[in-house]
């Protein structure tokens, strides 16, 4: 009697040993590791990058959407069709979509987030791009008409932005918190200053996701960062924020490198309106006392690509213009004497990212080189933004801007450069009212060509997205056309 | 019996007696050499630490770089040279604040205990023992700016009352003890008796302290440094060399050993120094020992 | 004694009322708009606006004072103004990761310090007492930071012993939140525990010479017994002040070996407030770190009576 039985345990165990291998397999959760926090998690009240690298396509989606080469494509809206005069949008949406909280999506709660995000008393961070609408109809549950006031080349693709996201009237008020939205995955929880929950949504309305949660980890520091991928408390760093490691990291079998590109052109910031910077001469003695691949090197070891103009290079509408803008001491020290400018001291102040840091210590060096003194200040992001950002007291700084197709920052009024052109505007005034495409490009070239001639910034390299992974992760963005960090088709292999 | 007896002492015969203690000796020495290092660098480095050489980053020590070079290929001796400048002089002057203002603060509340004075004193004493020093000094250099003077009031401002809370400590003490009773059956006054009776009598305590101190100072310079909010570039400074060097850490180690080492050196040699010092003007120690 | 002691409650009270001004007015003045951070970096002038109107900053300064002590009072420390949630969440959430460590680091401290500085002082300028001193030399000047760092490489990095950093949570049981604790504790206590060691003996030094100490060992007990019937226990004030000192320093200055390894701590939460412009929170955190240090030098008050009864009739 005994030894038939102790086969049969024997079986069973096998049996459901090999029944639970396959389950084992595939890990269905994943760490991923982020630089900054969100402010909160509202992509509609905020324009703080870290909020849309969290919701953006995981929690919240908009009628269109990004994919990961920076397209646009259908997010909500299956189907559109548009009026030959360009002002009337038709969108088509799906049924038996549902929030989070179970309440029903309908074209009602398209007409209330747009309404509320360019009502009066909006604090949509991006209010200006809602400002074209002049009507929003439901027509049907699954249809929605919107009227703009003038035709807008870009209105799809600003309606593919995290401040365009679609929101329950029921919900709305707490997403800052507690957001809510129609995305493949739902909000759990957020322990402030450490980490955000997310867990897949079953009523999920669109194709499902390989994941079952997802955690986003914040650490800030490079060598923290560094040390939780070593360790392997994070199973992912989309932006990796020590480029230093990333030889050491792509030896090590368990990681994976992917090295992309970013929407971020990494500028020396420049105060056009700060005497002596006032001077087209100065600027562009500064321009050529700078060595971009010095700073590429130094700075992000090696990674990034420079560039000539505020524009991506990897985008086909890009322009190259380094050379007017060369390294050539020579000539800056003879540009300086030309306009009579000696012992130059500058304010230099420093946002905390490490591109800024050492950059500008790069920069500072590459300055004293041709006669040009800096006094650097390093500032953090809050301090940065009231005294760079709002007052403008600066005269040279190095930021990141990481929005795409963001040149025309060069013509938004008071805008913390405090360069203004009246030719500039005339150029983006017309690229607004262009649709067609051939003459968008040729008005884009213009425009880069433009504030390269008046080098109203030093214009160093495009930021590279350094992303880290476990070497058993697919689906992460290889680039980063907008900010996310899209878990979508994000799975592990075996 | 008279505690002062040592104090009428020439001062070299103190100086052959402190020579004795190996302790002295040692801390001596470091401290020279760093002092030293940090007023050659005034003169002399063997680099100029503002000028980067991106081409050579990260070498390891050799003839030409006898430290190596950080990250944007500087040397590294220059570097620690010019940064013991910054460590010794934010801490010295932070210790003396807090000496100078602390010590007599703390000896007239001892003499005047339980009076409205020695209330007032240890009361803002505690109020400001109550903040947090590190995250203040965090907050002073966010409004005030980063710089070293305000790196240097940050971290002064907090040896006030720790000065202030030891002396009179010690001195409650000391007030009931049969010698300073003897000396107010005689007729002294409370400032004479601090000063001639009490201080002498805590002065080893307060160079204990201050040693102690003095290496927190140093340590708190480094500290904030490390978190950005010390002396700016590009002057240079080991607290922030040491930041520089956390990531490199596993591939470039001098750039995170060398300037921690040198903080570890200057912060021992002061403290072994003040130790040999305790032991030469200590009396009671001293009487032991022989 | 009870007079001592109401005495010293009426001063707590005033402690604390002076030290809520200062605070509310040194953070007051910092620059810094926490509203044009929250908003971000591309937000437009008009949202900066209508957020700052809604987070009450465009009242006067003494209203915000007033409304701010007021919601203290009612235990309501206010509304984070960059997670918009209560501040008492936020600190409920880190005083289980800041309290913890404290204490562990602090009896990490104490019982690596009382023991060698036990035997430094009962063996004076033996071989034990030389190496004792010159190690927690070393220990005093090793920056705990840098520490950390290299407890990080070795036991993290090289071997995967510890956590690099963050923190489990208390849920998977109490030695898994130990273990993820320890590598900062130690980074904490290394310096702390050799300070204690050199107080310890320096103290006890200095009372085994006490005229009461010669009068008992003239009375013929040994070193030893002297030592630990009389010295210890007057040895004790300073190295309570020390130790009261140690555990401030510890509960909001353990900021940096949290940034170092990414804890969610009181600390941090300090540091994120301040670089976030999340006055609110700053404000109120210190105002809490504030009143614990006041409440424990207010004990360690206490203690010194208890323990020299000369200082309490002294008053």
């Amino acid at each position: 009697m005994r030894k038939p039985s102790f086969l049969v345990a024997l079986g069973t165990a096998l049996l459901l040993a090999s029944s639970l291998t396959p389950a084992m397999a595939a890990q269905t959760d994943i760490t991923v590791g982020m630089v900054l926090e969100p402010p909160n998690l509202d992509p509609t009240a905020g324009a703080a990058a870290a909020i849309d690298e969290v919701v953006y396509s995981n929690l919240f989606e908009g009628l269109m959407r990004f994919d990961s080469t920076g397209a646009v494509i259908a997010g909500l809206a299956r189907s559109w069709d548009i009026s030959d005069d360009g002002l009337v949008y038709t969108f088509h949406l799906p049924s038996g979509v549902t929030f989070h909280d179970g309440t029903t999506f309908d074209s009602e709660d398209v007409k209330f987030s747009l309404d509320r995000a360019r009502a009066e008393d909006s604090t949509n961070a991006k209010k200006n791009i809602f400002e074209g609408i002049d009507t929003v109809e439901a027509i049907d549950p699954t249809t929605v008409r919107i009227t703009l006031s003038a035709p807008d080349g870009l209105f799809l693709w600003q309606m593919a932005k995290g401040d365009a996201v679609i929101v329950a009237p029921e919900s709305a008020a707490d997403n800052a918190t507690n957001p809510i939205g129609t995305g493949p995955f739902k909000f759990v929880d957020w322990v402030q200053g450490d980490r955000v929950e997310l867990a897949k949504y079953d009523g999920y309305w669109g194709d499902a996701v390989a994941l079952d949660s997802v955690t986003f980890k914040f650490i800030s520091d490079p060598t923290a960062a560094f040390a939780a991928m070593m360790a392997q408390d994070v199973d992912a760093f989309p932006n990796f924020p020590a480029p230093e490691t990333l030889a050491q990291l792509d030896a090590d079998p368990r990681f994976a490198v992917v090295v992309g590109a970013t929407e971020g052109e990494t500028i020396l910031s420049t105060n056009n309106q700060s005497p002596p910077l006032d001077d087209v001469r100065v600027r562009e003695a500064i321009a050529h006392a700078i060595d971009r691949q010095a700073i590429i090197d130094g700075a992000m070891f090696g990674y990034g690509t420079p560039i000539g103009t505020h524009f991506n290079p990897s985008n086909p509408d890009y322009i190259d213009l380094k050379a007017q803008s060369n390294y050539d001491p020579e000539k800056s020290i003879a540009l300086l004497a030309e306009a009579g400018v000696t012992d130059l001291v500058l304010q230099f102040k420093l946002p905390p990212p490490t591109y800024a840091r050492r950059g500008g210590e790069i920069i500072a060096a590459q300055l004293r080189a041709v006669g040009i003194e800096t006094e650097i200040t390093n500032l953090e992001w809050a301090q940065w933004l009231d005294e760079v950002y709002k007052q403008k007291d600066y005269d040279l700084s190095i930021v990141s801007h990481t929005e795409p197709f963001d040149i025309g920052i060069y013509v938004r009024d008071n805008y913390y450069f405090n360069y203004s052109s009246d030719a500039m505007e005339a150029i983006m005034t017309e690229l607004n009212n262009t649709t067609d495409p051939a003459a968008r490009t040729a008005l884009v070239h213009k425009a880069q060509q433009q504030i390269a001639d008046d080098y109203v910034n030093g214009f160093l390299f495009q930021l590279a997205k350094t992303g880290v992974a476990n070497s058993k992760i697919n689906g992460l963005w290889e680039n980063s056309p907008t900010q996310a960090n899209d878990m979508t088709g994000v799975s592990w292999s075996d | 019996m008279s505690n002062l007896a040592t104090n009428d002492d020439p001062r070299d015969n103190l100086f052959l007696v402190a020579m004795k203690s190996p302790s002295f000796v040692i801390g001596l020495i470091l401290t020279l050499m760093f002092s030293t290092g940090a007023v050659v660098s005034f003169f002399w480095t063997p680099f100029d630490v503002t000028v980067l050489d991106i081409a050579n980053k990260l070498k390891g020590p050799s003839d030409i770089h006898w430290f190596g070079t950080d990250h944007f290929g500087r040397d590294m001796f220059s570097m620690i040279l010019v940064g013991a400048r910054t460590s010794i002089a934010v801490a010295f002057i932070a210790v003396g604040i807090g000496m100078v203002i602390g010590v007599p603060l703390g000896l007239a509340a001892a003499a005047k205990t339980g009076s409205m004075i020695d209330e007032l004193i240890m009361r803002t004493n505690d109020l400001v023992l109550a903040f947090p020093a590190l995250l203040i000094a965090i907050l002073i250099t966010a409004v005030y700016g980063a710089s070293a003077t305000n790196a240097i009031i940050a971290i002064g401002i907090f040896n006030i009352p720790v000065f202030a809370r030891l002396t009179r400590g010690a001195a409650l003490s000391l007030w009931t003890r049969e010698f300073v009773l003897a000396a107010r059956v005689a007729g002294k006054g409370a400032t004479r008796i601090s000063v001639e009776h009490i201080l002498p009598n805590i002065l080893n305590l307060l160079i204990v302290q201050s040693t102690i101190q003095f290496s927190l100072g140093i340590l708190a310079e480094a500290g904030l440094s490390y978190v950005g909010l010390g002396v700016q570039p590009p002057l240079p400074s080991w607290g922030r060399m040491l930041a520089d060097a956390q990531t490199m850490i596993s591939f470039a180690p001098h750039m995170a050993l060398l300037p921690g080492m040198a903080i570890i050196l200057t912060v021992l040699g002061l403290n072994l120094m003040g130790d040999g010092l305790r032991d030469v003007f200590d009396p009671k120690l001293r009487r032991n020992r022989t | 004694m009870l007079v001592f002691i109401l005495k010293r409650m009426i001063s707590l009270l005033l402690t604390l009322v002076a030290a809520s001004v200062v605070i509310f007015f040194v953070i007051e003045v910092v620059p810094g708009d926490p509203a044009s951070f929250m908003m971000g970096f591309e937000a437009s002038e008009e949202a900066i606006e209508a957020l700052r109107e809604q987070l009450g900053l465009n009242a006067p300064l003494w209203e915000r004072y007033i409304s701010w002590i007021s919601g203290l009072l009612q235990g309501d420390f206010g509304t984070s103004y960059t997670y918009k949630v209560p501040i008492s969440d936020l600190i409920g959430d880190r005083i289980w990761i800041s309290l913890p460590l404290a204490f562990y680091a602090l009896a990490l401290s104490m019982l690596i310090a009382f023991p060698v500085g036990v035997i430094a002082a009962a063996k004076r300028n033996s071989a034990a007492d030389v190496s004792i001193m010159g190690a927690t030399q070393l220990g005093i000047a090793i920056p705990n930071f840098w520490f950390a760092m290299i407890l990080v490489l070795f036991f993290a990095i090289q071997n995967h012993w510890f956590s690099a950093g963050g923190f489990p949570g208390w849920d998977d049981g109490f030695w898994v939140g130990m273990k993820g604790l320890t590598l900062p504790a130690i980074s904490l206590a290394l310096p702390q525990a050799s300070i204690l060691a050199r107080v310890m003996r320096s103290s006890l030094l200095d009372t085994l010479d006490e005229d009461y100490v010669r009068t008992a060992r003239a009375k013929g007990l040994s070193r030893r017994q002297a030592l630990w019937r009389h010295a210890l226990r007057n040895a004790m004030i300073p190295v309570l002040t020390i130790i009261g000192l140690q555990f401030s320093f510890l509960m909001a200055g353990s900021v940096i070996i949290e940034k170092v390894f990414f804890l969610p701590g009181i600390g941090s939460l300090v540091f994120l407030g301040i670089t976030q412009r999340d006055l609110i929170v700053v404000k109120s955190v210190v105002m809490l770190l504030v009143f614990a240090v006041i409440l424990v030098t207010f004990l360690v008050d206490i203690a010194y009576a208890f323990v020299d009864p000369r200082l309490r009739k002294g008053r």
